[in-house]
């Protein structure tokens, strides 16, 4: 037998300091709101304590950012915006290594994820959208598109990083200042992002990060002077801040949850398929608005993808987040985890069959081994709910008709895949699948380029591209 | 067309005759370009280290069959190159031995009788290696000639010709033929999937090779670029995998060009690892064709057990 040998990244490059204060108007100051503590979950440790803001901090970061956005960052060229998002992006990628371990310290994903998606997919959107910065003009929205001001941004645990990006990126290309607040479980490598940003010179003001639990949040979208909210986290919460926010001028983008199907023909290439599937479902602990977390496979090729598929999930290393040979890492947190569980028993209950990777879990922290549950059916939770962990439920179809209607069958919205080798089957299940974004032959890739968002109960809006501009220009 | 071995029905079909033959490998599932080339390069992210390096490099020195496959190859160098394979590193007596020494058939006596008593076999090429363009009267004797001269591997070309015309049927029976011709020698049959082009291809002409009896499928002479690359050994991996499920039989792969160093060979027995299985980590079941891995791997093993780089003046060059 060949073990391979622990491959652990070291823990020091995280830089990880004992005490960590909000960022407002260019400065590190205590906040205070009840500090937090944020954990490991890969072992339940301590890492950090950071402070949070209180209701007047939130409104001491609003009015810097409005301070800012006045005199400064509405008024200065595109062009020279630019310069600072090439700064930040440039400055990300100096210091990924540091951002990958703390981020794979603070959230459980493994470092290999952090590392060759999270960090890398985080300066990409900055130097994108520091290209889009002089070029307004250009995008399709009118001569000469204005900014809306100051945006409120939340955004969730499972990509700390990449999402900040996605928000902040954006924002700033278009002329508009930032309040975000991070999840209250990984605030770690946004407040870097913050040093980062302070390191860029960036004039005081711009981006203001408040680290806090959801009433920051509920306080932030709430703000008066806030003119553009854009929330990315669960369905639910994205109906309470949709009920605030009727009637006011506020313009809002929301990236909730999803419960995509991914759609197996029986001319699809079998190994790359089941590569996608794993990747779809598997990816960042299935910690993914868009994880591919029911599998659509043509009855008459269900059991032999089902025994590949086992196979291959048996081959998952699931263990330390910092191992380089991980491939699943720890769930964020004791209260996701206790969801997972929670869920996956419905589905035994409701009569699915589970099958679990017998692979070996570590004694500490947060971690659920791969599971896979076959003969599932529509009516099933495990079918309908968002489980947000490494669970797949696998349904079958037997004509693409059926396959369409089973895909569509959910109040969500936010991704799809197809597996097919017949190129006019991908473009007629495109045409008819309702999903913000449809892969073929592939499975969970992003692009700052392409536009990212949902239907329905998934949100609306997009983020990324062309398209994602629109959000944060007043057009 | 006679299938060589006894093979489940749905494979005995297979092979009935050229149409059937066609239907079954045309049947096969596609290879997504990208979807392969992406899992090639995510599983090469594996970091080995300290133990299972160490390890690693002793199993993949077992694997290497030892080639020199030149116009100027002399019976010199053919003993040279058999006095390395037997002691890989005169220092450290406790390297394992290599698998094979590879020659052409002409070299096949020189190796075959320095190699005596060693367990390592000699490897000889044949059918008009490298590139197959020659009658099958000629390939036929170039393999008997080999295995008379005490080749205990021999290493056939298929004609690609035929198999991109798709002739399929003609591929085959060569394969069978020249496997009959082999007697009791392992038989490893090279693909060239640098001239197959496309994943779909070496997936037909791997699943073709099994079917026709090919003890080994392995990827290609050496003699035209590119010769193995990572990608190329998942969809043979993958050939064997499957054959296993359905046959219950283990075949071997075996990637040859172009492996060069350490990090390459072990990126190559993670995938052996992770896409076929722990059991195809055998030299039974797994080769790297190669010349200059060896030193490599001896220099990488002295590293670790050392402590050190000593360099290439600490290995010899044969």
């Amino acid at each position: 037998m060949w073990e391979y040998a622990p491959a652990p990244e070291s823990r020091d490059i995280a830089n990880l300091k004992p005490n960590y204060r909000m960022f407002v108007d260019g400065k590190f100051v205590e906040g205070t709101g009840e500090p937090l503590k944020t954990i490991n979950p890969a072992t339940e440790e301590v890492l950090a304590e950071v402070s949070t803001a209180s209701q007047s901090d939130v409104d001491t970061a609003v009015k810097a950012a409005r301070k800012a956005y006045d005199r400064v960052w509405s008024k200065m060229p595109g062009s020279e915006r630019a310069k600072y998002i090439y700064r930040i992006a440039r400055q990300i990628q100096e210091r990924g290594r540091e951002l990958a371990v703390l981020e794979s310290l603070d959230n459980g994903k493994p470092i290999k994820e952090s590392r060759d998606v999270d960090v890398p997919t985080a300066a990409a959107h900055f130097f994108y959208h520091a290209g889009w910065a002089d070029k307004l003009s250009y995008a399709g929205y009118g001569p000469d598109p204005k900014p809306l001001g100051v945006a409120g941004q939340v955004i969730p645990w499972n990509f700390p990083l990449l999402m900040a990006a996605w928000k902040i990126a954006p924002a700033l290309a278009c002329g508009n200042t930032v309040v975000l607040k991070p999840a209250e479980t990984t605030p770690l490598t946004a407040l870097v992002l913050a040093d980062i940003i302070q390191q860029c010179d960036l004039p005081p003001g711009v981006v203001n990060i408040i680290p806090g639990a959801g009433d920051v949040g509920a306080t932030l979208v709430e703000h008066g002077d806030v003119n553009k909210v854009a929330f990315t986290g669960s369905t639910e919460v994205g109906k309470i801040i949709q009920r605030q926010l009727a009637g006011t001028s506020k313009k809002l983008t929301l990236e909730l949850g999803g419960k995509a199907a991914n759609v197996v023909f029986d001319d699809a290439p079998l190994d790359q398929a089941v590569e996608g599937i794993v990747n779809g479902i598997f990816f960042n602990q299935g910690h993914v608005c868009c994880a591919g977390s029911r599998l659509l496979v043509q009855e008459s090729i269900a059991d032999e993808l089902l025994e590949k598929l086992h196979a291959r999930v048996s081959t998952l290393r699931v263990g330390d987040p910092l191992d380089k040979n991980t491939d699943v890492g720890a769930i964020n947190s004791r209260e996701q985890l206790t969801k997972i569980k929670e869920l996956t028993e419905s589905g035994e209950a409701e009569g699915a069959q589970r099958w679990t990777s017998s692979c070996p879990l570590p004694d500490k922290g947060f971690f659920f081994a791969p599971t896979v549950f076959s003969n599932v059916s529509q009516a099933m939770r495990i079918a309908r709910e968002e489980i947000f962990g490494p669970v797949l439920s696998v349904l079958t179809f037997r004509t693409p008709e059926e396959a369409v209607a089973k895909a569509n069958n959910t109040p969500y919205g936010l991704s799809a895949g197809v597996w097919t080798e017949k190129g006019s089957r991908i473009l007629w299940m495109a045409q008819r699948m309702r999903a913000g974004v449809v892969w073929s032959n592939t499975f969970n890739r992003f692009d700052p380029t392409a536009p990212f968002g949902g239907y329905q109960e998934s949100g609306f809006g997009r983020e990324g591209g062309r398209t994602g501009l629109e959000a944060y220009l007043d057009v | 067309m006679a299938a060589p071995t006894t093979l489940p029905s749905a494979l005995a079909d297979a092979v009935r005759d050229e149409s059937s033959l066609r239907r079954f490998l045309h049947g096969l599932p596609g290879v997504d370009q990208v979807g392969v080339e992406q899992r090639a390069a995510g599983l090469g992210t594996r970091s080995i280290k300290k133990a299972s390096k160490l390890h690693a490099i002793d199993l993949a020195i077992s694997m290497v069959d030892l080639t020199t496959l030149e116009g100027a190859d002399t019976h010199g160098k053919v003993r040279g190159l058999a006095a390395k394979a037997k002691r890989p590193d005169p220092e450290r007596p406790d390297v394992p031995q290599v698998a094979a020494v590879c020659v052409y058939p002409d070299m096949v006596k020189t190796a075959a009788d320095e190699l005596k008593g060693t367990g390592i076999n000699v490897a000889s090429v044949a059918t008009a290696f490298p590139s197959g363009r020659s009658t099958m009267d000629i390939k036929l004797a170039d393999t008997r000639f080999a295995v008379e001269q005490g080749a205990a591997e021999v290493d056939m070309v298929i004609d690609r010709g035929a198999f991109l015309s798709g002739r399929y049927g003609q591929v085959f029976e060569e394969i069978v033929k020249i496997k009959e011709a082999c007697g009791n020698a392992h038989l490893k049959v090279i693909l060239e999937t640098g001239e197959l082009v496309t994943y779909d291809n070496v997936r037909r002409a791997s699943w073709l090779a099994l079917l026709a009896g090919g003890d080994f499928i392995k990827t290609s002479t050496g003699k035209v670029q590119p010769a193995a690359t990572l990608p190329v050994t998942h969809v043979m991996l993958q050939a064997v995998r499957d054959w296993k499920t359905q046959t219950g039989e283990l075949r071997g792969v075996k990637p040859a060009g172009g492996i060069r160093n350490t990090k390459d060979a072990i990126k190559y027995l993670v995938a052996v690892h992770e896409v076929a299985g722990p059991e195809w980590l055998d030299p039974h079941l797994f080769r790297f064709g190669a010349s200059t891995l060896l030193n490599d791997l001896l220099m990488q093993r002295r590293t670790q057990l050392d402590g050190h780089y000593s360099g290439p003046d600490y290995v010899t060059v044969d």
